[in-house]
């Protein structure tokens, strides 16, 4: 039985996320102290500033830079609601509470620098995290969508109330919930040797029910569809800190294809961010060369979809021999597949037959 | 077997009341409220004094008709008067009148008032009363009607009345019938409209239902008053001289042009008669008819006249014309421009434009036009007229004029001969010179709106950056002071200082 302690990484987090905080209103304070109207420099998150670093295997941004100035009319309010939200992270940090992007919204309000609307309350967000370095929810903000995860693992809670507090995330048939409990809590012991990951629910609940975790020795993880930053960074300590080789599964269509994609390179939207990615996980299906070997039931291909694959054909995350060769085979079949399209050989053969084979084939 | 037969001017006007405005019961009562208005504002134009104008319209009490029903309108003023001999024909004969002169005048063909009375008649065949003083010891009072066959007017009772207080003007009250619900807008907007191009007057209006709509005078000054003028050379027909030639006292032409023209002195006498090929000595009764066409001809071609004086013209001036629009809309801004005068086809005419913003001013999605001629509010046919098709020309974003604002123009047109384009004065016609007059009026006008409103933007731009800059400012250095743990906030009131140091450097 493996054992893995990763004491306090999360405790570390949470100081260097308060350092960061605390530069910052510093270098402001100052500033201001000296008679001068504060202003920030930070990295320009425009499109022609976003590269893809094969170092780092994910997006990053480039050396352009945005001044913001409040001394400038029209930067003024933003940069007062970025100081705020700045603010608002620290409480929120310190006091070991957390929000949602929609209560970041409506807390503004209260303290009279409110936004116009959503969007632009979630870009303030992004911009406290190109400024400190941290993704919103190392900051304690957390978006709507959630995922799950099940399987032999136990974590200890860092949440007040719960400090010390052990909980083994196989107790709940239907799955335990990725939320901040659970990304801030420290993992204590596993038993399982690989995570993987699933797209879809239904399917999730039939590996629960198949027993996957104990058959295969494996975490089971679901994404619910494109997996939200806290779950990714969640797969990303899970495959750092307990050494897990972690399996994707999705559906077989360049949405699908695409879900994976992003677990392992990150994408644009957070190319200010680091640690989101897992460049070592592996896509394991449904591929376009499975839709043919399985003969699965499909479906043609959408002007859509077609549209999307010429377009991940030209992406440097797709550079990769696998990706290159499906996105053909999904040009060239013109079909897509469910995952849930092998319960045409009966409800279990996904589990007896067409995992193995591609895990064996991963490995 | 085709019969011919003559009809008398009555008649005509009898048969084709909708050239005159009589089209519907609806229309016919504004349109006779409006002509006796017009008849009270000349007449008091013409004794120089302000004008008071009581206007009274109740029902009759009887129904006549299923759209229609019957009402008495009354309208007296403290104009001129009439001269006792004149008060049959005056409303008893349609084309009879003062206003053929050379001068302006708000009614011209001595058709107005008196097809109004018409009207009253064919629809209710009832006489109509009148009661007029020149202001001497007696007031006249006769009960007339229109003989339309004839057109004459036929007296049932006349009285001479003992004028103790010397009142002076007259009194006009008959029957018709008439739709007042659905007239009543247009009514009172003609009177507000009114008032505006009239501030020196009193008007009272007594509705059918008993409401009261009073427009006060706001100043006791009143325009300039029209000289009569001689014609113009470039606007003169076969006709008129002909005529000329009849009565003319003079013996030779240098004469008869100098004596029956336009601003025609020796010199231009001399070069236009060498110029037409005309003898100077040539005794101007003895033209062939040839002669007179080719005189015509040639006064239109020669170039050497000068143009008409504006004598004839009276025009409200730009600072009555502010005084009838700031008392009638209190608007926030205005503009007012009178041009300079100008001619169309040998027609004196001078434009007179406004803007004004804000206010009462209504808000429509569009800019609100008002128009006037020789001081009467047109309100139909607005679309058809000259004027709106210029604004609708005009690409109002370059003067920051956008469509929801509240913003209203007046275009003005003075001049001997209004070009309307029906007998009931509605629409102005398309003439190339009073069309860039328009232009150019209402460019001037909108240029003066511009600055106003592009200072009042960079005021409220001003205001709203130090508003901005004293709410977040502070926050800023609070949120700061918070993040990095300190105790006590930044100075910032010098920053706050600046900003506003530099408002004052740009204002
Ligand atoms: N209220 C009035 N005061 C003085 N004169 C009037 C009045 N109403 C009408 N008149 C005289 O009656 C004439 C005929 O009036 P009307 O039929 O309205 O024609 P118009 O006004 O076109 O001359 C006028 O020219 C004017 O001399
Ligand atoms: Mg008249």
């Amino acid at each position: 039985m493996k054992k893995k302690q990763s004491k306090s990484s999360a405790a570390e987090r949470k100081t260097e996320v308060l350092t960061s905080l605390r530069n910052f209103g510093a270098s402001l304070y100052s500033q201001m102290e000296k008679g001068n109207f504060p202003w920030i420099k930070m990295p320009s998150r425009s499109i022609d500033n976003i590269f893809y670093s094969p170092e780092f295997r994910q997006y990053v941004l480039g050396e352009k830079t945005v001044r913001r100035s409040a001394r400038n009319i029209r930067h003024i309010r933003p940069f007062s609601q970025l100081v705020w939200a700045a603010y608002f992270a620290q409480e929120l940090v310190r006091h070991r509470k957390t929000s949602t992007l929609r209560d970041v919204y409506y807390s503004a309000q209260a303290y009279d620098v409110p936004f116009k609307d959503q969007p632009e309350s979630n870009s303030i967000i992004t911009d406290l995290e190109t400024v400190a370095g941290f993704s919103r929810e190392e900051c304690n903000v957390f978006p709507e969508e959630r995922s799950a995860i099940f399987g032999d693992l136990t974590i200890e809670y860092t949440v007040p109330g719960y400090e010390g507090k052990q909980y083994n995330l196989m107790s709940h048939p239907d799955g335990v919930m990725i939320g901040p409990a659970l990304t801030s809590a420290e993992f204590v012991k596993t038993t399982a040797d690989k995570l993987i990951a699933i797209e879809k629910g239904g399917l999730f609940t039939r590996f629960i029910e198949e027993q996957v975790h104990k058959k295969f020795n494996s975490l089971l993880v679901l994404t619910a569809g494109q997996a939200p930053r806290a779950t990714r960074h969640f797969i990303r300590r899970l495959n750092k800190e307990l050494n897990l080789p972690v399996y994707i599964f999705t559906d077989g269509d360049p949405w699908g294809m695409h879900i994976a994609m992003v677990i392992i390179s990150g994408s644009a939207n957070a190319a200010h961010l680091r640690d989101l990615t897992t460049p070592d996980a592996k896509w394991s299906g449904v591929w376009a060369t499975d839709i043919v070997d399985y003969k699965l039931p499909s479906v043609a291909l959408t002007d859509v979809d077609i549209k999307r694959l010429n377009e991940l054909q030209k992406d440097p995350r797709y550079e990769g021999e696998l990706w290159q060769r499906e996105v053909k085979k999904f040009l060239k079949i013109k079909r897509k597949a469910e995952q849930e399209a092998f319960s045409r050989y009966g409800l279990t053969y996904i589990v007896d037959k067409y995992l193995p084979a591609k895990l064996e084939e991963a490995a | 077997m085709v019969t011919f037969e003559m009809i008398s001017p009555a008649d005509f006007f009898y048969r084709n009341r909708d050239i005159a405005g009589f089209t519907n019961p609806a229309r016919a009562i504004f349109s006779s409220v409006r002509e006796l208005v017009e008849n009270s504002l000349d007449a008091s134009d013409q004794s120089r004094v302000p004008s008071e104008i009581y206007i009274r319209l109740s029902n009759d009490g009887e129904e006549s008709s299923e759209e229609a029903d019957v009402y008495k309108l009354r309208v007296e003023d403290n104009g001129s008067g009439i001269p006792p001999r004149h008060i049959p024909s005056a409303f008893g004969q349609v084309l009879f009148g003062s206003k053929y002169k050379l001068k302006q005048a708000r009614g011209t063909f001595g058709l107005g008032g008196t097809m109004a009375i018409l009207y009253g008649q064919i629809t209710t065949h009832k006489p109509v009363d009148v009661a007029s003083s020149t202001g001497t010891t007696r007031i006249h009072r006769y009960k007339l009607m229109i003989d339309i066959q004839k057109n004459r007017p036929v007296i049932l009772d006349s009285k001479i009345q003992v004028n103790k207080n010397r009142w002076r003007g007259t009194m006009v009250e008959f029957c018709l019938e008439g739709d007042y619900p659905r007239a009543m807008a247009k009514i009172v907007e003609y009177l507000k409209q009114t008032a505006v191009v009239t501030p020196y007057a009193n008007i009272t209006f007594v509705d059918p239902k008993g409401r009261l709509y009073k427009f006060n005078r706001v100043t006791s000054k009143m325009p300039r008053p029209p000289k009569e003028t001689l014609p113009h050379p470039h606007g003169v027909d076969v006709e008129t001289v002909r005529r000329l030639i009849q009565i003319t006292k003079c013996r030779n032409m240098i004469d008869f042009m100098k004596t029956h023209f336009h601003r025609i002195g020796e010199k231009i006498s001399h070069n236009f008669l060498k110029f037409a090929g005309i003898d100077e000595k040539k005794d101007p009764r003895k033209l062939e008819p040839d002669e007179i066409v080719k005189l015509v001809r040639m006064m239109k071609k020669f170039e050497g006249f000068r143009s008409p004086d504006a004598s004839c013209l009276s025009p409200l001036g730009e600072d009555l014309l502010k005084a009838g629009i700031l008392k009638e809309l209190e608007p926030e801004f205005i503009a007012v421009c009178q041009r300079r005068p100008s001619t169309y086809s040998g027609h004196p005419f001078i434009l007179e434009t406004a803007i004004a913003y804000g206010g009462n001013v209504p808000r429509k999605d569009d800019i609100v036009l008002y128009r006037f001629a020789n001081r009467i509010p047109l309100l139909y046919d607005e679309a058809s007229g000259v004027s709106w098709r210029i604004i609708k020309s005009i690409n109002w974003r370059k003067y920051k004029v956008k469509p929801d604002m509240p913003v209203a123009i007046m275009v003005h047109l003075c001049s001997t001969k209004v070009p309307y384009k029906t007998v009931g004065k509605e629409f102005i016609a398309d003439r190339p010179e009073v069309k860039a007059e328009i232009l150019n009026g209402i460019r001037e006008v909108a240029r003066q709106l511009q600055r106003f409103l592009s200072k009042r933007e960079y005021r409220e731009k001003e205001r709203r950056r130090l508003a901005a800059f004293s709410k977040y400012l502070p926050k800023i250095a609070k949120f700061s002071t918070e993040l990095s743990g300190k105790e006590k906030e930044p100075d910032i009131r010098k920053l706050l200082w600046s900003v506003r140091k530099f408002e004052e450097e740009t204002e």
